[in-house]
């Protein structure tokens, strides 16, 4: 069982028919107790980062969501989700993130020049490391994005993929049992519902 | 490098997929369920799915029918007609939309674009515009291109952007249906003064013509639907062709 946190922000429903689809059970929660329970967590989010770090935090699960990470339970952040697995955001501000990963959030019209922000669509994959939820995915697989910001890395070897987007802009990232899409593999067709395979074969293991 | 998007458009008129030249003397062609997976399966990047009916005579989308589309389809959902209000944005969200297309909606109120991009964000809100050409100039037309607004199309574009629109729609009346090609001249114009992402409708007869499309113009996408729909232009032959021509896409 999955648990997808709800903290009010986000399109849950393409999510859990995505896991649906792969035959993971899935719940879409903000219950401590079904978290606690499930085999990995999901955490999605659209928006802005401080907006939705405020939600996470008013629905009491900002503190849980790093307990949980601690565990060792497989943690999969998705979007902004990935993005607020960071130290920091410098969305509209200076706000502060999980810390799971270390490195800030910062716009991407720092790094790809006169293309068109946000960057939107199909962009393929370049994987830099190995990580157990590219099992089923290749170099070049196009997923979908949709975003203004991106992942920094401090440590780079915590960098899972990237994508060419006038700069190698940071696609996946992961860090032990910490792992963040840019991308939206609910929405990426069947290579993003592989990525979710190799994410709910990992939280199997652990039940 | 991003891909250029092909993006079927499922007009929906009681539940099912309909398309008209030049929005006239409409036919029923398929059930939109089957179609939008179809669609998935064979390569779509993405699919528009609009209500054409919803403005003129304030029908509702059925909830049932966008969750079934959407429980079928991994690939983003667009979904427009009859959306005046948030809660509009609301209700199609919920149902598994992606994002949402506004057109006459954001015509009555305007704000309508600024508030929606506030509460769900940019890359949510897609202002769709249908365009004809009137005394040389490029004009919005509202309810399903049936009655002219005072609006000019270049300025409206730049106002959607500014407001926070994510994506814009380009819809050539003048071009719909006739299958003759896009209206390349037109994209051209809205293309110069906006950066947001922009998707090019109305008048793809042929392979050629997206080859066409994206060779003349930065747009990011081209949209069709009856091309699709009576099977004359199969997706993966198209994006075999436009990869043969050198326009970067996902296979």
């Amino acid at each position: 069982m999955i648990a997808i946190v709800d903290y009010g922000v986000g399109n849950l429903f393409s999510l859990s028919s995505s896991l649906k689809k792969i035959g993971a059970g899935c719940v879409v929660t903000n219950d401590k107790a079904q978290i606690e329970n499930a085999g990995g967590v999901i955490l999605p989010g659209v928006g802005a980062f401080g907006d939705a770090a405020r939600k996470l935090k008013d629905s009491g699960l900002y503190d849980y969501i790093k307990i949980v990470a601690a565990q060792g339970k497989p943690l999969l952040g998705i979007c902004l989700g990935m993005q607020m697995l960071f130290d920091k955001s410098y969305e509209y501000g200076e706000h502060q993130g999980l810390g799971l990963i270390h490195g800030e959030v910062r716009p991407l019209s720092q790094y790809v020049g006169r293309l068109k922000i946000p960057h939107m669509g199909w962009n393929s994959l370049k994987i830099i490391k190995q990580c157990p939820l590219f099992k089923y995915t290749s170099d070049g697989d196009y997923v979908y994005f949709v975003h203004s910001y991106c992942g920094v890395c401090a440590d780079k070897s915590d960098l899972a993929a990237t994508t060419d987007y006038g700069a190698a802009v940071t696609a996946a990232v992961s860090e032990g049992n910490v792992f963040g899409m840019q991308f939206h593999p609910e929405k990426s067709g069947e290579v993003g519902l592989k990525i979710l395979k190799a994410f709910a074969e990992l939280t199997e293991e652990r039940v | 490098m991003l891909a250029k998007r092909i993006i079927p458009c499922l007009d929906v008129r009681d539940g099912r997929v309909v398309k008209g030249k030049n929005f006239e003397g409409l036919k029923d062609v398929n059930d939109p369920v089957r179609l939008a997976a179809y669609y998935s399966d064979c390569g779509a990047d993405e699919l528009v799915f609009y209500d054409i009916t919803a403005s003129a005579e304030g029908r509702k989308l059925f909830a049932d029918v966008l969750k079934n589309v959407a429980r079928n389809v991994f690939i983003p959902l667009t979904v427009g007609g009859g959306i005046n209000t948030l809660e509009d944005f609301d209700r199609v969200l919920k149902c598994g939309a992606d994002k949402v297309s506004v057109n006459s909606g954001a015509i009555k109120n305007p704000s309508l674009i600024a508030g929606a991009a506030e509460k769900y964000g940019n890359q949510c809100v897609v202002l769709s515009m249908d365009v004809k050409r009137v005394n040389g100039q490029f004009v919005v037309f509202s309810h399903g291109g049936r009655i002219q607004t005072p609006l000019d199309a270049i300025e409206w574009a730049k106002f959607g952007q500014t407001n926070g629109a994510g994506e814009i729609v380009v819809n050539s009346i003048d071009t719909d249906g006739v299958k003759g090609g896009f209206d390349i001249e037109m994209l051209k114009a809205v293309c110069d003064v906006v950066s947001i992402p922009v998707i090019a409708s109305g008048g793809a007869g042929g392979i050629q013509h997206f080859i066409d499309l994206f060779k003349s113009v930065n747009v990011d996408a081209g949209l069709g639907a009856s091309i699709f729909h009576y099977g004359e232009t199969n997706i993966r032959q198209l994006k075999m062709a436009l990869k043969d021509a050198g326009i970067e896409v996902r296979l």
